[in-house]
């Protein structure tokens, strides 16, 4: 090193490590501006669940109050007491039980296979079906329900619980059929192919290969379907008469009385029960979901 | 690629049953439609028919329930079945019920939803069939809100007066006179109080007008206001007169002139406005008369409120739609769901149904109950204005509802907030108004 690069090094490790400091100080300016957007959008997204839970807690006065507490002071389990008196709220939440989980279930039936085929056999008439269900996606609830209520009608399934699960199962197919595509898509052909080579006929290898690295994708896209179907409340509404079928979003409605006047306390009872369900199966599956939607995000 | 944990799901999976479960899905989507039961069982001559009732506070709820088993214990032939409707969404789930001919037999409703459904032949002419008990009971005025084309369709039960409910302990001090049912506050001297009622941050009243159609038309009775005109051809127009303006006007001026009426409680509906009212921010609040209930569950301690009769103009008329029971059209057994009507509605019945619901019978001899005459929760001051009610301006007039969403509550709340003037508002209700209903009565 000469002696005139001496310097010029001494100024170049001087300016590095200003960068150095400068660039770690605004790293760390970076990301607690990060961590602070993540956090503001998470109490946004968290508010109406902590105020319902607030609100199901507060006895009637603390509803009144113009100064609302998050914390209730004299925290009551009168609501929910009142909210079970008063609708049957086990029974609905059954019917929805019933639903969600049938039309999960038939919905990921049906798209597994589907999905297969689209995703493995490239074809125009394939491209042609993806580009369908995508196009489907946008025609809105009020389009449908006036011609799907006629034909359902014609075909004896109005206040069915088959025709119910039926609207469901079509409702979430194409949905479910587009997650699943790309699940599939993720799991490199050369698998299937290595298990032809080891003699594996098709069956096993789809049953012993596929199958199995496609679970936590079928597990997402189930769960999706399911807490459609569990939170739907149109087609409920529309559909089913008989109030011994009724599900819980549509039970719920029963707290709110005349010009929109609600029985407060016991409504968000009702409503922070039927959000449970939802709630429980996320924790308890959201790992293999993490899984699945990282698998099927990036082609390796 | 995969890792290796993910290799290993197989077994975590369980393929063996997962496959059961995809082999037993037709089956089991079946299932539920074997469970649907017929809408009616006839067994030994026993008939049953269902009743969808909208009760949905805690004591109306109870009182429908146990008049029910009441009759059910006396009636072994004829049980009636207890089924729970919903006010936010009856309108939808009846005309639903009523296509796919799943109605329930005794209908549940209020009169300015009956309409369509008796137009459209899905409920039942119930004029012959009334007991004469029942028809002399209810006076002419309650009727005449569910007959359409001279035909009942169905029975007036409860009804609700539009009143003010006030902090009494503020009206004391401003020093204003207290109105009474006989001697009511004039439009000029409610308007008077409010602003003598009105100090600093605090309003002598808040307007909960999130619906303001029912509520502007309902009261502007008391002045002669009808904006409903109908010819002698049968068909209705819109008209917006002098006498239909003046509670309209007297809203407007006091959010907008002499600031005696807050301005956000325009876009709430009654229950929002209660927190400020119990903190004092405002004195009065036009209500219905079952929000006592409401009142007297989240007031504060002590919090010294009463109930005051609504302004009257040239009379204290007010118009009503009243709660109803009606019977579907396609009911094979009209006569007896009659009769359990007319057991509900008997005078020491309605009284337990008005009890449970906050509200007031339509019914003469219910009215005279004690239990609805007592100072306790102001009752009596309602049971007082029960003379007054009138049918609602709009009941029977085919497109209402259409003029109301598209016309009317866009137009009147504008007007109330003050983006647009009487002249503009009369217009849109006068002229666009008669081209919703020409549609309607071709």
């Amino acid at each position: 090193m000469s002696a005139t690069e001496k310097p010029a090094g001494g100024r170049r490790a001087e300016a590095g490590r200003r960068t150095g400091r400068t660039g770690g100080a605004r790293r760390t300016a970076t990301r607690t501006g990060q961590y602070t957007a993540l956090l503001a959008y998470l109490l946004f997204l968290a508010f109406p669940f902590l105020w319902l839970l607030s609100t199901a807690f507060k006895p009637p006065r603390e509803l009144g109050s113009l100064h609302p507490t998050w914390i209730p002071k004299a925290p009551t389990l009168e609501n929910f007491r009142l909210a079970f008196e008063q609708q049957p709220l086990l029974a609905a939440a059954g019917n929805s039980l019933l639903a969600a989980a049938v039309s999960a279930l038939v919905a990921i039936a049906l798209a597994t296979p589907m999905a297969y085929v689209l995703a493995r056999y490239r074809s125009r008439l394939s491209r042609a079906a993806t580009g369908w269900v995508v196009v489907s996606q946008a025609f809105p609830l009020v389009l449908v329900i006036i011609p799907l209520f006629l034909i359902l009608k014609g075909l004896h399934l109005v206040d069915s619980r088959t025709g119910l699960i039926m609207v469901y199962v079509v409702w979430s197919l194409p949905f479910a059929l587009w997650m699943l595509t790309g699940y599939v898509r993720s799991v490199p052909p050369e698998l299937e192919e290595a298990a032809a080579v080891d003699g594996a006929g098709r069956v096993r290898t789809l049953v012993s290969v596929t199958a199995p690295l496609l679970a936590p994708g079928i597990a997402a896209t189930a769960l999706f379907a399911f807490i459609t179907a569990w939170n739907e409340f149109f087609f409920a509404l529309v559909l089913l008469k008989t109030p011994e079928k009724q599900t819980l979003p549509v039970v719920l409605t029963h707290f709110i009385g005349t010009e929109g006047v609600a029985d407060l306390g016991p409504l968000a009872a009702a409503a922070l029960l039927a959000t449970l369900p939802s709630l429980l199966l996320f924790a308890v599956i959201q790992r293999r979901i993490t899984g699945g939607m990282l698998a099927g995000a990036v082609k390796s | 690629m995969r890792d290796g944990n993910e290799a290993t799901a197989p077994g975590r999976w369980n393929r063996r049953g997962l496959l059961a479960a995809a082999a037993a899905l037709p089956a089991a989507a079946l299932l539920p439609g074997c469970s649907g039961e017929r809408r009616r069982r006839s067994s030994g001559g026993r008939i049953t028919l269902r009743f969808q009732s909208l009760a949905w506070q805690q004591d109306s709820l109870k009182a429908n329930k146990q008049l029910v088993a009441e009759w059910n214990a006396h009636h072994p032939d004829i049980q009636v079945r207890y089924v729970q409707g919903a006010w936010a969404t009856v309108h939808d789930q009846l005309l639903t019920s009523f296509e796919g001919g799943e109605a329930p037999d005794i209908i549940h409703d209020a009169s300015d939803d009956l309409a369509d459904f008796a137009y459209g032949g899905d409920l039942a002419d119930l004029t012959a069939l009334l007991p004469t008990r029942l028809r002399q009971d209810i006076p002419p005025h309650s009727w005449e809100t569910a007959t359409f084309n001279g035909r009942v369709y169905g029975v007036p039960f409860l009804q609700e007066p539009r009143v003010l409910i006030a902090n009494r302990a503020k009206l004391r001090r401003s020093g204003v006179r207290l109105p009474t049912p006989e001697r009511p506050w004039s439009w000029e001297e409610f308007a008077e109080a409010a602003k003598r009622l009105t100090r600093g941050s605090d309003y002598g009243v808040a307007w909960p007008l999130k619906e303001p159609v029912s509520a502007t038309l309902n009261l502007a009775l008391s002045t002669g206001g009808r904006v409903f005109h109908r010819g002698p051809d049968g068909k209705v127009a819109v008209r917006f007169d002098a006498v239909d303006q003046v509670v309209p006007r007297t809203v407007h001026d006091q959010v907008n002139v002499d600031r005696s009426a807050s301005r956000t409680t325009l876009g709430m509906g009654g229950s929002d406005t209660l927190p400020g009212f119990f903190a004092g921010r405002y004195a009065m609040v036009p209500l219905g008369f079952s929000y006592r209930q409401q009142i007297v569950q989240q007031a504060p301690e002590g919090f010294d409120w009463t109930v005051l009769p609504a302004p009257r103009g040239t009379s204290a008329a007010q118009g009503v739609s009243p709660q109803t029971l009606s019977i579907a059209e396609d009911c094979p057994y009209k006569e007896e769901a009659m009769a359990f009507i007319d057991f509900l509605l008997r005078p020491p019945n309605m009284v337990r149904l008005a009890l449970g619901d906050w509200l007031l019978p339509t019914g003469q001899e219910a009215l005279r109950d004690p239990a609805l005459r007592v100072a306790k929760h102001d009752w009596a001051t309602g049971t007082a204005l029960a003379g007054s009610l009138r049918s609602a301006p709009a009941q029977s007039v085919r497109g209402y509802p259409e003029w109301k969403d598209k016309i009317a509550t866009p137009g009147l709340q504008e007007y109330y907030s003050g983006a647009i003037g009487l002249d503009a508002l009369r217009k849109r209700l006068v002229r666009d108004g008669n081209l919703v209903l020409a549609r309607y009565q071709r």
